[in-house]
């Protein structure tokens, strides 16, 4: 563990002398729980509208796949108008795109990224590295299937998939979205050991607490 | 003074008009900026999805009791200053709480809800959240002054400190405006708008490009709606000041929206002509623009 995530001692700018945890401070560690929607159907069915309306992306790139987001923002394919939106934090996005090959040393940080994120929430895996491995496959530092480590509501095949596919792959997650099934965070909840325990296997460098929203 | 309980649906009333209206008038702005990109931009309801969708997290994290109060604070000003400022002039429904001396209230709310995210920001312990605050409140401190400068100008005019004398004494055509009778508090009051409204080049606080998104980086789910639903009225309320203040006011809602409309869109027009200013860039260009109009409107009224 790096020294500065260990339990020390500070002294404060007015003197006085105070212990610091960093892992237990600054993080819940607590797990997640398994989120019911509203009670009534047709609330329910009205925000899962709302939120296949409204796609909040984590403007998080971690692959090659990351540029064939950028066109998607500009004028000739415009995913705006499908309601789709980059947001720069995960607390506000709903929506994490995993683009392209995922590194462990990238993981660790996509893992961070995801549980900061608020239920309900969605992941789509882009380009064939998210499937398989990929052009990847026999790489010593890259996760070869995503599904094992975070809860995956949509793949978009290819390397790398167009805008258009893309876009049509988005359409796809809002029909999962509106038919309800799309409950990624829930799963991730419900076998939240069995993620962790995969987690851990790749990344060996684990300095944090297990679930740090 | 006796107070009367109808206010209250009253107000009520212009509240919910003034959401609706702000609402689809942010997804229209985006729109136009989007159309200037040569982009179709967002579907004219995409705030109400925006909205709903927030209000429909399920979870939600809190770090302390003023991170729950920043955005509480920040509604408060917005609706705070709808409310003590007559939205439509001469109507006994729309007039709300305005009373003798509105004008001074007004010039605090529009301060109240930036210091209260401020306290809410500065609670939720992001870094970011802090770089985007100290930038914020220093932008909109010097914002505020060469707009503090010119409503004491309006003041010192008409002798007054309530806004519906204000609106009252610019009735009876165009030439009777504020816009033409005291050109140099308006010009004034103009540039500190556009450093007001969150669009560029004044909106590198909030601007997702930069440091990412300022004060609100930790604020999610109802938080958020709850500043969302600020920004579809704040931006209104702060027009309905300025148009009571310089153009006029309005006498029926068809005139409000038009007004609204079109005073937003001075913002617009320049936002998507001139690119983003850095704080101190933009600070320097208040202190050297607007604030010695300001003054010079004072010494001149």
């Amino acid at each position: 563990m790096k020294p500065e995530l260990m339990k020390r001692m500070v002294k404060g700018p007015d003197g006085v002398e105070f212990e610091v945890e960093p892992m237990r401070d600054y993080y819940c560690d607590a797990p997640p729980t398994v989120q019911h929607g509203a009670y009534i159907k047709i609330v329910e069915d009205f925000f899962n509208w709302a939120r296949s309306q409204s796609l909040w992306i984590l403007g998080f790139g971690t692959g090659c796949g990351a540029i064939e987001m950028r066109p998607l923002m500009t004028p000739r394919f415009d995913a705006y108008r499908y309601g789709i939106q980059w947001r720069p934090t995960p607390r506000q996005a709903n929506l994490l795109v995993i683009s392209g090959y995922l590194s462990v040393k990238t993981l660790k940080r996509a893992i961070r990224a995801y549980e900061q994120m608020q239920n309900p929430k969605y992941v789509v895996g882009l380009g064939s590295c998210t499937i398989n491995g990929g052009m990847y496959w026999d790489s010593y530092n890259t996760i070869k299937c995503l599904d094992q480590y975070l809860p995956v509501d949509l793949y978009i095949t290819g390397c790398m998939p167009r805008p258009e596919a893309l876009l049509a792959g988005f359409e796809d997650l809002k029909k999962l979205i509106r038919a309800g099934q799309a409950e990624g965070a829930n799963q991730y909840a419900e076998r939240f050991d069995w993620y962790k325990a995969n987690q851990k296997q790749v990344i060996h460098d684990w300095d944090m607490p297990d679930y740090n929203w | 003074m006796q107070f009367e309980w109808i206010k209250i649906p009253y107000a009520l009333l212009t509240l919910f008009i003034v959401v609706n209206y702000g609402m689809l008038l942010g997804a229209f702005i985006q729109k136009i900026g989007a159309r200037v990109g040569r982009r179709r931009g967002v579907p004219i309801w995409q705030n109400y999805a925006d909205l709903v969708k927030n209000f429909g997290l399920r979870t939600s994290i809190t770090h302390g009791v003023m991170f729950y109060l920043g955005p509480v604070f920040r509604l408060t000003g917005g609706i705070g200053l709808l409310l003590f400022v007559p939205t439509i002039y001469g109507s006994e429904m729309f007039s709300n709480l305005s009373f003798a001396g509105d004008l001074i209230l007004a010039l605090y709310f529009v301060f109240f809800g930036t210091l209260g995210m401020a306290l809410g920001a500065g609670e939720s312990g992001h870094p970011h959240a802090a770089i985007g605050i100290s930038r914020g409140l220093s932008q909109v401190t010097a914002a505020e002054l060469p707009l503090a400068l010119a409503v004491f100008s309006v003041a010192l005019q008409y002798q007054t400190l309530s806004i519906t004398d204000i609106v009252s004494a610019q009735q009876g055509g165009v030439l009777h405006w504020t816009l033409f009778t005291n050109p140099l508090a308006v010009a004034a009051a103009m540039l500190s708008f556009l450093g007001s409204m969150m669009r560029p080049p004044f909106d590198v606080v909030l601007a997702p490009q930069e440091i990412p998104i300022g004060p609100p980086t930790e604020y999610h789910s109802s938080y958020l709606a709850l500043m969302q639903t600020n920004r579809a009225i704040f931006p209104v309320a702060k027009i309905v000041v300025y148009m009571n203040l310089f153009f006029g006011g309005a006498a029926s809602w068809p005139v409000f929206f038009l007004k609204v409309f079109l005073i937003y869109m001075v913002s617009v027009f320049v936002g998507v002509a001139f690119p983003r200013f850095r704080v101190e860039q933009s600070i320097r260009w208040f202190l050297v623009w607007a604030v010695p109009l300001g003054i010079l409107s004072i010494l001149l009224a």
